[in-house]
């Protein structure tokens, strides 16, 4: 039973928002399921905040290795969380002027934006180390980068003034962009797709098991 | 001699492959940093995916409704910040009404912080917005694709109050507003899940309704099949789409500023690239020998 039961109920679903999609007297199921959906992912967020707060404090309680950074994530938690829950003076947490936004700003806002720029010097790293003409393909490949990176700056065009329009850098990396990256994002989508209805029907027919766990 | 001269110059290129991650650090953060120092006008070309965007909102008559959602996060402010600085000078220029939200929690915030940007012109000063009267932010939603679908029947039942709290019944701007046959078009800032595929597939698929989007430069190339097909009015990739935007619309800002230290960057890498490809050659050379 402990099988069977899902099996069973993510058929019906899957089966139901089917039928819902393409026979419009059956939408009334489709809403159903979406206020399920909210209530579930409403409580899925505070399950979340849950787990995070036990992992973490599980850590401490054992004295693990990493259980300073626990605590810091504890404390970053309660320090964001209690002056947006009891602090925004009758106004929304997120409004101008509020501490919450005060923290977000000055806290939250650089330590994120630091974080996502670490990857200009990742990237330029390993394009030094990588990103070799080994092959045909490779070279191809460098080729094209070579073209993009200096076409979508500004200085492409600059270095390439002294062509004759609809040959500059810039203008060659629109053609890339426009003609054989779109046939080729078009493939991959259209590849996805295919994938994505084969895998639902595989899920749907009980064919496909691996969200229960096992298999 | 010969020999040594040899063993000297596999030694040097033995050495430029290895070279120290970090003087490659070194080298970047000064091609990033320093050219912010300078005020260097550069010209900008306007791709056409760019004028799609622009040319939707610039096409809308005065009082429309645009719903804006903002589907990001700091990570990715560099590149979509600008893009929303500039939307919402657009759109209060032209007296258009703003309906925001986000579909990521931190992209109202992010909303938020443009607005506190823009507001600061002398122009929308005279202006005299109102919240609920020309924009309204109505926060973030859990739900990611579901938000969007349901919003196409009811954006109620989605939103039942604002971010301040206030029931949409009551806010002026949101009356008449049921769901998105009642907006003139969707414009969403986007850095990756959910996002503007998924504004496309749910609301531009099956309620028809018109979207024009920004997204970082990573996930924009994702997007030109929707543009070449229609089912996107336009797209502003990156830092570089910001910048196009600010041109299109005659306001230089950030994106502008900052595309001079993204070349810079760019010709960095591409340099190292080379320098690397020489090295490889050189020293796969001198085994084949």
């Amino acid at each position: 039973m402990r099988r069977e039961v899902p099996l069973v109920l993510t058929a019906m679903v899957g089966l139901t928002m089917i039928v819902s999609h393409f026979i419009p007297p059956f939408n009334i199921l489709n809403d159903l399921f979406e206020d399920w959906f909210f209530i579930i992912a409403a409580f899925a967020i505070y399950l979340g905040v849950l787990n995070l707060l036990r992992v973490n404090a599980d850590k401490i309680y054992k004295k693990q290795a990493d259980a300073p950074f626990g605590l810091v994530v504890i404390l970053g938690f309660l320090v964001i969380t209690i002056p947006g829950l009891f602090f925004s003076g009758g106004r929304s947490f997120s409004d101008p002027g509020t501490p919450f936004y005060y923290l977000y700003i000055h806290v939250y806002y650089p330590l994120s934006a630091t974080m996502f720029a670490l990857l200009a010097f990742f990237v330029a790293s390993a394009s030094y180390r990588a990103f070799r003409a080994r092959n045909v393909e490779a070279t191809m490949l460098l080729v094209a980068a070579f073209i993009l990176m200096l076409g979508r700056v500004p200085i492409g065009d600059w270095m390439t003034a002294w062509l004759p329009e609809g040959y500059r850098l810039g203008e060659w990396a629109d053609w890339i962009m426009d003609f054989p990256q779109t046939a080729g994002q078009k493939a991959i989508m259209i590849g996805i797709a295919l994938g994505v209805v084969s895998s639902a029907l595989r899920v749907i027919l009980g064919l496909e098991r691996a969200y229960m766990g096992g298999e | 001699m010969n020999q040594e001269t040899n063993q000297e110059q596999k030694s040097f290129w033995e050495k430029l492959l290895a070279i120290d991650r970090r003087i490659i650090f070194l080298f970047i953060i000064v091609a990033v940093a320093l050219p912010l120092f300078f005020r260097v006008s550069m010209r900008i070309p306007v791709t056409p995916v760019a004028e799609g965007t622009y040319g939707a909102i610039e096409s809308l008559p005065a009082g429309s409704k645009v719903l804006a959602s903002f589907d990001y996060d700091p990570g990715s402010m560099p590149e979509l910040q600008p893009m929303a600085e500039a939307f919402f000078r657009h759109a209060f220029r032209n007296d258009l009404k703003v309906i925001i939200m986000g579909l990521w929690p931190q992209g109202p915030l992010q909303a938020n912080i443009a607005l506190e940007e823009v507001f600061q012109d002398e122009d929308l000063k005279a202006k005299n917005l109102q919240y609920g009267i020309d924009y309204v932010n109505l926060g973030f939603t859990a739900g990611n694709e579901v938000v969007i679908d349901r919003m196409g029947h009811s954006f109620e039942e989605s939103y039942p109050k604002d971010g301040q709290g206030t029931p949409l019944s009551e806010i002026p701007l949101m009356r008449g507003v049921r769901n998105y046959d009642n907006v003139d078009l969707i414009f969403n800032l986007s850095a990756g899940y959910p996002g503007t595929q998924e504004w496309v597939q749910y609301a531009v698929d099956v309620f028809h309704v018109k979207l024009a989007a920004g997204n970082t430069a990573v996930q924009a190339p994702a997007m030109y099949p929707y543009v070449q097909t229609g089912q996107l009015s336009g797209v502003l990739g990156g830092m570089k789409g910001g910048a196009e935007y600010e041109t299109l619309l005659g306001i230089p800002g950030r994106a502008v500023r900052y595309m001079f230290s993204q070349a810079v960057a760019h010709a960095v890498i591409c340099l190292f690239i080379i320098i690397g490809n020489l090295a490889f050659f050189s020293m796969r050379k001198r085994r084949k020998a």
